[in-house]
């Protein structure tokens, strides 16, 4: 190791070395940075400068320094001038953006209309489409999946003609705004296993499906009678009753019992037969409180555009 | 110093070299403790209850945070999406924050009350039961194990270390009643934890299998709270802007 005494310059390549030595001759170079690299890191350092004066920077006591930069935005009816920042940012951007803007129009003119306008206005349903598939992939999907077409024996299907709570525009808003609270009792205690094979049977053949008449016979006579009293929800024809949530039993759309996927007939009624002693309880979340009303009516055209709306 | 000395001796280079380097950590982070805008001032914020606080430790055991971030950023797609952005003191009582920093899964800073307790349980057991596409695994374990809440006390004393305002005396009770309400100051308790703890679980039964104290109960619990204390009605637009 040397000191300063031995810096000297290298005769063969007139770079100036550290002036340290190794082992008698082993020298380190010491070569100047590369200028693109000395001026980068200038630029950074100017470009550091500017950044303070415009952006929020420093910590000073309790406060900071906030930068020249500033952001006017709309709060409570008055217009505000703030130094820079992503919260004023944003909301700046939700008033005067160009998109925010559009699409608050278009939201205003929806929410302005009533449904029979909007389901026959093609702006409006475009609108609608585009921004309640996005609601309905965020708030609904998530039950009725994101094509809408639910979960058998959990979420209704929402596209086919089936409506437990109705499916005119004025019902779905109401399934929308306060929720539903659906409930079948089970009928464990009232009936016994036979009697509960005879409504399964009689449910099947209000479908077409072959079971013996004579179960089905017995069967009616249960729904019909005050043995099950099924008919005080589902209705003495068994077409269901939206205001009970109660579904249509005979246009064979099945929500909650797999009747269509079973593979044999004897399935089939075991199926009915087991969700009429177990019972069912379903609910669905009241949106009123979460959704703006532009949302509600949106989604409600939505839904009802999605299938067989009434 | 002689550039020599420095770099001749190994103890002085690296305590010279966490000196340089913890200057950047120093300023970034030392200002956050005394800036008074920091943590935002807005009504309804309040400690996790102990069958909560439970729920969050089993998020936290599960690695809930690899996928899912806990933090709604201010954009207007994630407005659209999630609700109101994330504010600090929406996190202040959580020892570690969750805000997490990957987007496998959604934002769940805002989950609270979106889904049923049903559906809550359902997803966690069988997730492609309810969202054919989606790619998270299951967590069935969490419907069949006892929660194990012997210890909600000294977990809920090391959290009030860290500035949880838990109450172990009368006066942090009644001051708690004065800040969060009798209702709510009954459950950061420490002395009746425990009892809370049963009482929310066999009251509001998250995981419909009313028998069994279960660890869904707590994590459904946990995720019915989160995003949902603060009411953003009573406030303007960009009000919190204040805080910036």
């Amino acid at each position: 190791m040397s000191t300063q005494d031995n810096r000297d310059k290298d005769q063969k390549n007139q770079v100036e070395t550290t002036g340290h030595v190794w082992d008698g001759d082993l020298q380190e170079y010491n070569n100047p940075l590369p200028r693109w690299w000395l001026w980068g890191f200038y630029a950074t350092v100017v470009f550091a400068l500017v950044y303070w004066l415009i952006y929020p920077a420093w910590p000073i006591g309790d406060s900071f320094t906030k930068g020249f930069n500033t952001i006017t935005f709309e709060q409570g009816g008055e217009e505000r001038t703030m130094h820079w920042n992503t919260r004023a940012l944003l909301a700046k951007d939700m008033q005067t953006g160009t998109y925010a803007v559009r699409q608050r129009e278009m939201l205003e003119q929806v929410a302005g209309q009533d449904y029979e306008t909007i389901l026959a206005d093609a702006d409006s349903m475009s609108f609608v489409n585009a921004y309640a598939q996005g609601s309905f992939g965020t708030w609904c999907a998530a039950c009725h999946q994101v094509g809408g077409a639910g979960v058998v024996g959990q979420y209704p299907n929402l596209r086919n003609d089936h409506w437990k709570w109705g499916g005119t525009v004025d019902q779905i808003e109401e399934t929308l705004r306060q929720g539903r609270l659906g409930y079948m009792p089970g009928y464990r205690d009232t009936l016994n296993s036979d009697q509960l094979n005879q409504v399964a049977a009689y449910v099947l053949s209000l479908n077409d499906y072959s079971v013996d008449q004579d179960d089905a016979d017995a069967g009616e006579r249960i729904f019909t009678g005050s043995d099950g009293g099924c008919f005080q929800c589902h209705g003495m024809d068994a077409q269901g009753l939206s205001s009970q949530g109660a579904p249509n039993l005979t246009n064979d759309l099945w929500g909650l019992v797999d009747v269509r996927g079973a593979e044999s007939d004897s399935e089939r009624q075991r199926l009915v037969a087991n969700f009429v002693r177990d019972g069912a309880q379903r609910e669905m979340p009241a949106f009123a409180d979460r959704l703006s009303e532009a949302e509600i009516k949106m989604l409600t055209a939505y839904v009802h555009s999605l299938g067989g709306g009434q | 110093m002689k550039h020599e000395s420095v770099e001749t001796n190994a103890g002085l280079l690296i305590i010279l070299t966490l000196a340089v380097i913890s200057v950047g950590g120093l300023v970034e982070i030392v200002p956050l403790f005394y800036i008074d805008d920091t943590i935002e001032e807005v009504d309804g914020v309040r400690p996790y209850t102990p069958l909560e606080q439970r729920g969050r430790d089993i998020y936290v055991r599960e690695g809930c945070y690899t996928c899912h971030s806990q933090m709604v950023r201010p954009f207007r797609d994630e407005m659209l999406r999630y609700g109101h952005y994330s504010l600090a003191a929406e996190s202040q009582y959580d020892h570690p924050f969750q805000w997490g920093s990957k987007r496998t899964g959604p934002d769940l800073a805002r989950v609270g009350g979106k889904y049923s307790n049903e559906w809550q349980v359902q997803h966690l057991i069988d997730p492609q039961s309810l969202v054919p596409e989606s790619i998270m695994p299951g967590y069935p374990w969490l419907a069949t194990t006892p929660l194990n809440y012997s210890d909600i006390e000294a977990r809920m004393i090391a959290l009030k270390r860290v500035g949880v305002p838990y109450s172990l005396t009368d006066e942090e009770y009644e001051a708690n009643v004065e800040r969060f309400g009798a209702e709510h100051a009954r459950m950061f308790d420490i002395r009746d934890a425990e009892d809370n703890l049963v009482g929310q679980a066999q009251a509001e039964n998250f995981d419909g299998n009313p028998g069994t104290i279960t660890e869904m109960d707590a994590i459904v619990a946990y995720l019915q709270v989160l995003g949902t204390m603060v009411d953003f009605s009573a406030y303007d637009d960009g009000h919190f802007a204040e805080f910036r």
